[in-house]
């Protein structure tokens, strides 16, 4: 099972995936990252942002996954883990995080990131690790907004982040409850 | 051979964006050295038309400091002061501190032209100068 997810992601970002210039990608997200930093001036509430922007994306960017896959519908918690790690990560930013540490009541679990393209080039003052910034939380909103699309209300934080001194990124995942049919709630 | 080295970033309107000094240190240099490449800034702005290489090689002399200077094409100058010669190995450093500046402008956090903090600029330009100076 888990090799077929994966050779779905690998498939996909063969063919269906536009590519551009990763440098591109990784200036225009930190300058974004800068000025939402220079406009709060509050390291929490440019985390919030992140996380409200990447809910924006993840709740549009799931259908188009669905779109250039021949994805099932999951069988289970488990499996969605492992579509969000070889078939996400990989179609849209070309890597694939480890999912480990999964709670016993298999709610929870991690998507360890080896490599973060976002982070290259990346050095955060001293004063934005004192107060904690999560420099990729996008990341965390993606997952989420695209898991609600999916029926699943979860809860995604970074609980490590390698930019801060750990020595890997760590994502939790928490889902908190499956939601009915129902219309998604608006975007704020 | 214990020597001593200073070495400066210099931005474009001519205050220090980094200094260290590698090796040996002597308590009577701190405010001399930067007396001297500070009045080594001028020779560079002439020496920096005269040739079309980043790498100027000696440009100034005091007592027996040599003053080496680097350009880099946005105009920040990199400065080293040593007493021996030892043109190819310094031309080897500054091409790569260069390229270590490059790198820490290219941190979205690093607004240009202001004083460089990053403990990790630091560690790598004092392993840069044990690589090629010592």
């Amino acid at each position: 099972m888990e090799k077929q997810y994966k050779a779905i992601g690998e498939e996909a970002w063969k063919n269906n995936a536009e590519k551009i210039n990763a440098e591109l990608f990784i200036f225009t997200y930190g300058s974004l990252v800068v000025q939402l930093v220079k406009d709060y001036e509050n390291y929490s509430a440019v985390n919030k942002q992140l996380d409200k922007m990447g809910y924006n994306i993840g709740v549009r960017m799931v259908d188009d996954m669905m779109a250039r896959t021949s994805l099932e519908r999951c069988t289970g918690f488990s499996a969605t883990a492992e579509v969000i790690a070889k078939v996400g990560f990989k179609l849209f930013l070309n890597v694939i995080p480890t999912v480990a540490n999964w709670s016993a009541d298999a709610k929870e679990f991690s998507l360890i990131l080896d490599d973060n393209p976002l982070n290259d080039f990346c050095e955060l003052p001293p004063k934005a690790v004192a107060d904690g910034l999560r420099y990729s939380n996008v990341l965390c909103g993606v997952i989420r907004g695209a898991l609600e699309m999916m029926q699943m209300q979860t809860e995604v934080e970074y609980v490590r982040d390698v930019l801060c001194g750990d020595d890997v990124s760590e994502i939790r995942v928490k889902l908190l409850r499956m939601l009915d049919e129902e219309v998604p709630a608006s975007d704020d | 051979m214990s020597s001593t080295y200073y070495f400066a970033i210099v931005g474009t309107n001519d205050s220090p964006l980094y200094e260290t000094e590698l090796g040996v240190q002597r308590d009577e240099s701190k405010y001399l050295n930067q007396f001297i490449v500070h009045a080594a800034l001028d020779l560079v702005d002439d020496a920096q038309f005269m040739s079309t290489a980043c790498y100027l090689k000696t440009v100034d002399r005091y007592n027996d400091w040599n003053v080496s200077a680097y350009v880099t094409p946005s105009n920040i100058r990199l400065m080293l002061l040593h007493e021996a010669k030892a043109d190819d190995a310094i031309r080897l450093f500054f091409t790569d501190c260069h390229e270590l500046y490059l790198k820490t402008l290219l941190n979205p956090f690093y607004e240009p032209n202001t004083p460089i903090q990053s403990q990790a600029f630091d560690v790598k330009v004092n392993t840069l100068a044990k690589k090629y100076l010592f």
